[in-house]
């Protein structure tokens, strides 16, 4: 006699904490041949808010902590992903629709991402960075420094993208010190939420990363349009009116990526398109 | 006199797991030296650690072999990616270890422990974090366009920071690609055997890195050995000379990490209390065996009394004795001979005029120590200003304007480190300006991190170690490839520049 096995309950992510949608609207996951496999939570706009507040909470801890530390923490997601990779390749063929090597090569590139971000955490400002030789009597120093809350779409493909999609938009946006609201892929969101309670037992501070959930149209408006949003990135926000969104976040001149098909590429400029240049100008004394 | 009694605190050798004798690490395996076997002892005691090999020029051979067959075979061939992951790995096992090789490295060199614990072996592990995330990103590192490995890394280490110069030197070594032969000084092996079953734990494979120990003759073995691509050393600048003449007309490339006398400049206006303790670290921090250390003070004339009466109160409170005693701040001196050395140059500075002071403290029975020192009325001509003494003595001299300081400062044949004392910020961004010195500490001092460049100018070496300049030292470029026209137009000022030359020459002659 087989044993009967118990479903988990996937929840969003919000402030390190696993609420349901304030709204009580869930979605049906299926398979690709629209078998049931489990009911995720729809998020709402009130959702959506209750995540930029958790994100511009953790701003100043995450943006303070030293780059060396980031780095570690970042590094630490991909050791646990490394660990329970099982668990993904699973979630992600069964979403997914993909053969088991598919999926296990999903995973894999997922945790390189990781593992490529974290190297950046100490790097990056050492090469947007420089010291300027100013016609002057000066000390002049250009830094740069994370923008604050990033909102960011994942790709949605229905393959090939719902962890390695989310992990190649959000790692480098927090890498500098943002914190990010996240719609992950809403066809295949599973291995989003079970990255989340990854994310839960490794030391990044809650708040930092908050996963939504649910439909990127019905999202992406209100976050594009929200006064306390400093960036968007719209990866995955292609099949949806993103013009529309790049118009929304003109009125608050939020930095926005454009959409990408399929999923970005690694590189230095998803880090530097969410940070600010600081530049420090000091006089220097006739002696 | 005593400052506070503290009951004994010793950190647990039993965390330990020591063998009673080391081999070389050649080709991923312990195995035998073809010389003589010598004994590591503690310095605190002088009782014998375990018993080193020591390799002599035939093992130089086969390592740098096993080096040259691993960096064509695996290392070079591997992506940037996968050589991260290995250098991720060994900072994690670093991590995972820090309190072992904490303990091992206080034995063996006779720091104190809450040195190696809180400074050493937690910038060992930040230095392979650091390099690792390098390893697949060598084209943003600013060493020019497609940038590669340049192949076996001959590399010396000394025995003031054992396990922290061997993480500076292998880390961005494999970041870049390259393979290694690393020589730990003569006193000091211990770690670096412990590193090497680091390496074992994180597979890395074999070859890529191997351990000769000995002393000098093995260096030079390895430094000179025809099959290396590069050679890094760190120590003496006498050893550094000798080490540039000897590669001098080959194609290694060479970085240099040699002596220093820095100067601590201390203005009237800067916060005294602060800079008391900056002073103190800057010269007692490992017993003041440290090239950077700021072994010259150079302090406002108005303020010298008030200066040098608060640091020998601030003196009175260190502690003396066990490097394992969690309370301890001096340990031991690292050898009987580095110990001559600091009791015959302070002698020296006694006979020219110089006036000693030193902490009243109890020493030990056995071991290498020497009590804390101040010497004050030092002249910018007395042999205790000139000279590296790298021990715990500082020389004290004065200065009344910004000018004199950096005259004074730039007295030095060395330029490795300075440091500024100023609560104004526009003097000290001034003086940092004219100090020739690599590392400027303002109001601060002996701090170390992987992003951040060390190295000196002058006869304190070339090179940086740290950051991206540090990870360049590792590379070489394929260049700018300059367009025909450009070139031809270079070659025919070439000859028309050699032809006027020859033209001057010919008439300075005639004149």
């Amino acid at each position: 006699m087989s044993r009967v096995t118990v479903p988990k309950t996937y929840k969003l992510y919000i402030g390190g904490k696993f609420p349901r949608s304030e709204s009580g609207r869930t979605y049906e996951v299926t398979t690709q041949a629209g078998e049931f496999v489990a009911n995720a939570a729809l998020a709402s706009r009130k959702d959506a808010r209750d995540a930029v507040v958790a994100a511009r909470a953790a701003v100043t801890g995450w943006a303070g902590a030293t780059a060396y530390n980031r780095g570690q923490v970042i590094y630490r997601i991909a050791e646990l992903l490394e660990g329970r990779r099982a668990q993904f390749v699973d979630e992600i063929s069964r979403t997914e629709g993909v053969t088991t090597a598919a999926a296990s090569a999903q995973v894999d590139a997922a945790i390189d991402v990781w593992v490529w971000y974290a190297g950046w955490a100490d790097k990056y400002a050492q090469i947007a960075g420089n010291g300027n030789p100013v016609s002057g009597p000066y000390f002049n120093l250009s830094v740069p420094e994370p923008t604050g809350v990033v909102a960011a779409i994942a790709p949605q493909a229905r393959v090939g993208t719902s962890l390695l999609g989310l992990a190649a938009v959000v790692a480098p946006i927090i890498v500098s010190g943002n914190t990010v609201v996240v719609v992950p892929n809403t066809g295949a969101p599973l291995s989003a939420i079970s990255l989340a309670e990854v994310l839960a037992t490794s030391d990044v501070p809650g708040g930092v990363i908050n996963v939504l959930t649910g439909s990127p149209a019905e999202m992406a408006p209100w976050l594009a349009s929200h006064a306390d949003v400093n960036a968007l990135d719209l990866a995955g926000a292609g099949d949806i009116d993103w013009v529309e969104l790049q118009l929304s976040a003109a009125e608050t001149l939020k930095r926005v990526l454009a959409p990408v098909a399929g999923v970005p590429a690694p590189a230095l400029e998803r880090i530097t398109a969410f940070t600010e240049t600081k530049t420090v100008w000091h006089t220097k004394s006739m002696l | 006199m005593s400052f506070l009694e503290y009951a004994p605190a010793p950190e647990s050798t039993a965390i330990l797991n020591l063998k009673s004798e080391y081999g070389l690490f050649l080709d991923g395996e312990f195995v035998d030296g073809s010389g003589e076997v010598f004994d590591t002892i503690s310095p605190a005691t002088e009782e014998v650690i375990a018993r080193i090999a020591q390799a002599d020029a035939s093992d130089v051979d086969r390592a740098v072999a096993a080096a040259r067959r691993a960096y064509e075979r695996t290392w070079s061939r591997m992506s940037g990616s996968d050589r991260g992951k290995y250098l991720f790995r060994i900072a994690r096992l670093v991590q995972e270890r820090s309190r072992e090789l904490a303990v091992a490295e206080s034995l063996d060199n006779g720091k104190p422990i809450r040195e190696t614990r809180d400074v050493d072996v937690p910038l060992v592990a930040a230095w392979f974090f650091y390099y690792a995330g390098w390893a697949d990103k060598l084209e943003y590192a600013g060493a020019g366009p497609n940038p590669r490995s340049l192949g076996v890394a001959a590399q010396v280490v000394p025995w003031n920071f054992p396990l922290l110069m061997l993480a500076w030197k292998i880390a961005p070594a494999l970041a870049a690609g390259n393979t290694v032969v690393i020589k730990p000084a003569e006193t000091t092996s211990l770690t670096a055997m412990l590193f090497a079953e680091i390496l074992q734990q994180a597979e890395l494979p074999a070859g890529v890195v191997n351990i000769v120990t000995g002393p000098g003759a093995t260096g030079q073995a390895l430094v000179t050995h025809d099959d290396v691509n590069k050679v890094a050393f760190t120590g003496s600048t006498g050893v550094g000379r000798m080490i540039a003449r000897q590669v001098a007309g080959t194609n290694k490339k060479l970085t240099l990490e040699l002596g220093g006398k820095a100067a601590n400049i201390v203005f009237d206006d800067a916060a005294i209390d602060q800079a008391v303790e900056g002073i103190v670290n800057g010269i007692f921090f490992n017993q003041g065996h440290v090239c950077c250390a700021g072994s010259r003070l150079l302090v406002q004339e108005n303020i010298h009394d008030e200066v040098v009466d608060k640091l020998k109160y601030r003196l009175s409170t260190l502690r003396l004795g066990d490097p394992l005693d969690k309370n301890t701040d001096i340990g031991a001196i690292n050898s009987a001979a580095q110990l001559e050395r600091i009791r015959t140059l302070s002698d020296t500075g006694e006979s020219e005029g110089a006036e000693r002071w030193q902490l009243d403290c109890t020493i030990p029975e056995k071991g290498f120590w020497f009590r804390p020192t101040i010497f004050t009325r030092v002249s910018a001509a007395h042999t205790i200003a000139r000279e590296e003494i790298f021990g715990p003595v500082l020389s004290v001299l004065t200065f009344r304007t910004p000018d004199e300081a950096i005259a004074k400062a730039n007295n030095t044949p060395y330029g490795l480190s300075a440091g500024i004392w100023t609560e104004k910020a526009s003097r000290m961004l001034a003086v940092a300006d004219r100090l020739r010195a690599g590392v400027v500490w303002a109001n601060t001092f002996n701090k170390f991190d992987p992003a951040s460049p060390f190295g000196g100018y002058k006869e304190s070496g070339y090179g940086r170690e740290g950051g991206r300049q540090g990870l360049a030292a590792y590379l070489e470029s394929a260049g700018w490839e300059a367009p025909a026209a450009i070139m031809a137009s270079a070659a025919s000022a070439t000859t028309t520049a050699a032809g006027g030359r020859k033209k001057t020459t010919k008439k300075a002659v005639a004149k």
